[in-house]
């Protein structure tokens, strides 16, 4: 959304050299953009279509593109009721994966990166470079041995299950570490002269300077965590932990028995609006942070 | 307030040694300048006495104790940094008052102190902006009120005008020697520009790669320079070295006498300063000039002299018209502005 306010902003000011492309060009410009943005919406709009009409009206070809009357019902039927389990407790599993997985990164990358960037230990350079490496190891990668030692520890169907295994973020790290180089070392000795100690430093300074970086992170983050679907679907049999992503799939019947469209599609919207909810809230913040930003 | 003991001081960053023992005595309420080029270890010595390097051999000492192995916040110091270090999501109230709240001060003492010193370093108008939004001048007024506000016994200050324009470093010189004056706190200064250690210090400490060439008053020391390098380092346009020879009393340039002095023969090297010289038509040197600046006040004529083909700077007092390029031209020198220095060790020879 901001993207586009940008790009129209830049429209009402073009450069000199983009003059020419005033007139026909800025027509047919647009038009693609338009048919972009329609090719990439109809599914979602057939979604949302489906969504609130019958399941009669969904099976009988062709299907209908503009939406029913059965939006409240469906939605409700949806939210309070579901397939396996309401929809609601699954978007409310989503919601504490996810930010448990967006805080916890957060919280462990800025420490570690903390402690790579600012403290002499032995084997710094050992755990930088070992963080690193699980860069390059994938959840797929990993994910039997993590089953069992998750298994081990009886965290299967727990919420601790869900987060703690993809707590940890090499990225994350990197990214603070890069950021934290750039901050001047005289800030560091000056809070020292100061009479802050590390953490006071970390708390007082690191912390308030990368609040955009969290910001950006947390966006990120968040959207990695609510679209989990292979560790979910692993470690959560019981459907009172169902997260929502892996709830849809869950919501298809197994056998010959008819799929309840409009329910599903009903929940696949409310799965997306979370993340969307995210994305605009903290897009704001996160433009704030770029204009106030200093260094 | 307190005095600041430095006892042979050395440090070694692995085992290149970079400062090789400096010893000095600072005085209470003293403004002491350490002057430098890049890379002589000043910088290094000044941050060993914060306490943000370690000393790796002899012992610093503040107000008679050592302070060797205590954080820079239990020495009652404060710094100054070059490139000012303040934070920049703070206000510049928070920025001041940030020491004085890690130690733990009520609210409304270190409002107190904070709209003192604000008061002090007319900033008062300021309290509220953000770093970013002041202008350079003001920055490092900040940076001088974050440590006046904690009251230190000795404050630090690591080259604080070198990101200043010419005219602005002028006027923070001033205010900042005034202020020192004002609250005789003793200060170590680190700059790297030998008209601030002139115009500032109290004494000066002149360093070249990690040794202390010669400490004493800025006079003295362009006065009576210790050494060839300090010699050269001290006043501008630098000192004209000149090789000599003694032989039977007499001082010569080649074989132009310039003097008569008791010492035994040999080689030395001359030391003239560029503004001791004056043109006189049965001067001794004859130097051709090859480029003249004239300043206004003075006429710098650079060129060769011809007794030794030797480069060689006058400075002639007023305006000095050259006719044209290659004119050459007589000077004479006071004999008791020439120095003299050892052609081994580089030391003055009385």
């Amino acid at each position: 959304m901001a993207i586009a306010a940008d790009a129209q902003r830049v429209r009402k000011e073009p450069a000199p050299g983009m003059v020419e492309k005033r007139g026909r060009n800025l027509w047919l410009t647009h038009a693609l953009m338009i048919l972009g943005v329609l090719v990439v919406f109809f599914p979602i709009w057939l979604a949302f279509v489906a969504s609130t009409v019958t399941q009669q009206e969904i099976a009988r070809a062709p299907m209908p593109l503009l939406p029913g009357d059965r939006f409240f019902e469906n939605y409700a039927r949806a939210l309070f009721a579901g397939v396996n389990v309401p929809v609601a407790t699954m978007l409310l599993n989503s919601l504490v994966m996810a930010v448990g997985i967006a805080v916890g990164k957060i919280v462990i990358s800025l420490l570690s990166a903390f402690a790579i960037v600012y403290f002499r230990f032995p084997g710094r350079s050992v755990f930088f470079w070992l963080i690193f490496l699980t860069l390059m190891l994938p959840v797929e990668v990993r994910i039997v041995p993590t089953f069992e030692v998750v298994a081990g520890f009886g965290m299967l169907n727990s919420y601790s299950g869900l987060i703690f295994p993809l707590i940890a973020s090499a990225t994350a790290t990197f990214l603070f570490r890069q950021f934290f180089l750039t901050v001047p070392d005289e800030l560091a000795e000056a809070a020292r002269v100061d009479g802050a100690r590390p953490m006071r430093f970390f708390i007082d300074i690191l912390l308030p300077m990368s609040r955009t970086n969290i910001a950006a992170l947390f966006v990120i983050l968040f959207i990695y965590g609510w679209n989990q679907y292979l560790w979910p679907l692993l470690i959560t049999t019981d459907p009172e932990m169902n997260t929502i992503v892996m709830g849809i799939k869950q919501m298809f019947p197994s056998g010959d028995d008819v799929a309840d469209w409009p329910v599903i599609m009903a929940t696949s919207i409310l799965a997306m609006i979370p993340p969307v909810i995210v994305v605009i809230s903290m897009q704001k913040l996160f433009i704030r942070g770029l204009v106030d930003s200093e260094k | 307030m307190a005095t600041v003991d430095l006892d042979d001081v050395r440090k070694r960053f692995g085992s290149t040694e970079v400062i090789h023992g400096v010893s000095t005595a600072i005085e209470d309420g003293e403004f002491i300048v350490i002057v430098g080029p890049s890379g002589c270890g000043k910088s290094t010595l000044l941050r060993m006495v914060a306490g943000l390097e370690s000393v790796s051999q002899g012992e610093i000492r503040i107000d008679g104790k050592r302070v060797n192995e205590v954080e820079p916040m239990d020495r009652d110091i404060a710094m100054v940094f070059q490139n000012y270090a303040l934070y920049p999501h703070m206000s510049v109230r928070q920025n001041m008052g940030y020491g004085l709240k890690i130690a733990g001060l009520p609210k409304n003492a270190i409002e107190e102190k904070v709209q003192d010193a604000a008061r002090l370093l007319q900033l008062d108008q300021l309290l509220d902006r953000r770093p970013k939004q002041l202008s350079g001048g003001q920055r490092q007024r900040v940076a001088m009120g974050r440590a006046i506000v904690r009251e230190p016994s000795v404050f630090l200050f690591d080259e604080p005008l070198s990101n200043l324009d010419a005219k602005l470093r002028v006027q923070m010189r001033v205010e900042i020697k005034e202020l020192q004056a004002k609250l005789g706190i003793t200060s170590l200064y680190v700059t790297h520009d030998q008209v601030e250690a002139m115009t500032m210090a109290d004494r000066m400490i002149v360093m070249n790669a990690g040794i202390a060439e010669q400490i004493g008053s800025p006079l003295d020391v362009y006065e009576r320079p210790d050494t060839l390098f300090a010699a050269q380092f001290i006043g501008s346009p630098s000192m004209n070295i000149l090789p000599a020879t003694l032989a039977s009393n007499s001082l010569r340039i080649g074989s132009i006498e310039l003097g008569k002095r008791g010492l035994p023969d040999g080689t030395v090297h001359l030391g003239i300063r560029p503004e001791h010289v004056v043109i006189a038509s049965d001067g001794p040197l004859s130097l051709t000039v090859h480029l003249a600046e004239p300043l206004g006040a003075n006429t710098l004529l650079h060129g060769k002299l011809d007794e030794s083909g030797e480069t060689f700077t006058a400075a002639i007092s007023g305006v000095y018209r050259v006719n044209g390029p290659g004119e050459t031209i007589r000077l004479a020198v006071d004999d008791a502005h020439v120095h003299l220095f050892d052609s081994d060790t580089g030391r003055r020879i009385v």
